[in-house]
């Protein structure tokens, strides 16, 4: 019994091959199992079964850099920390993003000071940030469907990288809401 | 056993040795010249009735304008008599050296290496005498008070445009 006798004649789809594809890249969009600080927790909710990031094909966490596609900065980064999350930035394969969780990833947050890189873009070219102290899961969530949002308009060619075209996520008490 | 059997039994042992006997809230401290560190303190250790075996933490400070600029702080414990014993040693800032008690007890690798690291004490025959969580080419030592904090301008909406112009955004 196949899919065509349940389901009946599925006829046919036109699209583009670049949806296609981009379509494919935003559902296993595979996370790196990297945490910083205390949004690595909230990331971890995010994961976990009340908030279930699954429901976007992210249910797996890979521990090697050369199987994800997604870097979540979570936490705040210490300058000696720093040469590290390059190098796992550079070990990831092309098509790879970066979200920047949380006002000590984005911007160097409340440790305004000598040992904290004062924002992770200083460091690997970030495509999503997501405010918070830290972010609640639904705000990582978003940022992630904006992420999402963000692949679904790239061109075949390769992504653009450019600083003008980074999305900025902020949380509002009445939810969240896009500045830039 | 009490702080005054502590301060009677090391001022016989060590006469004139002992600069200043503070005790607060039960708590004693004695300050005594680095030179006579390491006697000291292996003589506490193995006192049959003293025991302090164990060393609780080696933290150094910076008293900025004060002389001896910087101060070691020892933290003995006895764990025969459970009694706490706190021995402080300055150390100028010409000549920022204290004696290491890595030999006496093998915990004050690391706090030493940790005081070196962030305020620049130097602790002589300490057998590494590297930084320890400050980057090995780091420049200077951050805890001590005439080094500025490090502080960068919070970029807002009406600056955002002459900060980020001159912020080192990572390129691909």
């Amino acid at each position: 019994m196949g899919l065509e006798e349940k389901a009946g004649n599925l006829g046919f789809v036109t699209t583009t091959l670049e949806t296609v594809v981009n379509w494919g890249r935003t559902n296993a969009m595979w996370p790196l199992t990297f945490g910083l600080a205390c949004c690595a927790i909230e990331m971890m909710g995010a994961q976990a079964s009340n908030y279930d990031l699954s429901r976007f094909g992210m249910e797996i966490n890979r521990p090697s850099p050369r199987q994800a596609d997604l870097l979540i900065v979570s936490g705040r980064l210490s300058r000696k920390m720093a040469p590290v999350v390059r190098r796992l930035y550079d070990q990831m394969s092309d098509p790879k993003w970066v979200i920047a969780m949380g006002d000590c990833a984005s911007c160097g947050g409340v440790f305004n000071n000598y040992a904290i890189v004062q924002g992770v873009d200083e460091i690997i070219p970030v495509d999503v940030y997501v405010a918070g102290c830290p972010p609640r899961p639904e705000a990582l969530i978003d940022g992630i469907m904006r992420l999402h949002a963000k692949v679904m308009q790239e061109k075949i060619g390769g992504k653009p990288h450019t600083h003008d075209e980074q999305i900025v996520v902020e949380q509002k008490d009445t939810g969240l809401i896009q500045v830039t | 056993m009490d702080n005054q059997t502590v301060v009677v039994l090391t001022q016989a042992a060590f006469p004139n040795t002992l600069t200043e006997i503070d005790e607060r809230h039960g708590d004693l401290k004695l300050r005594i010249p680095r030179e006579s560190l390491l006697v000291v303190m292996q003589w506490l250790r193995d006192h049959a009735e003293l025991q302090y075996t164990f060393l609780e933490s080696v933290t150094g400070v910076d008293y900025l304008g004060r002389e001896p600029r910087f101060e070691v702080v020892y933290h003995l414990f006895s764990f025969r008599h459970f009694h706490r014993l706190c021995i402080k040693v300055g150390a100028p800032e010409a000549d920022p050296v204290v004696p290491s008690l890595t030999g006496l007890f093998p915990t004050a690798n690391w706090q030493e290496r940790e005081a070196y690291d962030l305020l620049g004490i130097e602790f002589s025959d300490h057998p590494a005498l590297q930084r320890i969580l400050m980057p090995d080419d780091w420049i200077g030592h951050p805890l001590r008070k005439d080094v500025p904090l490090g502080y960068e301008e919070v970029a807002f909406t009406f600056n955002q445009d002459r900060i980020y112009a001159h912020k080192p955004f990572a390129k691909e």
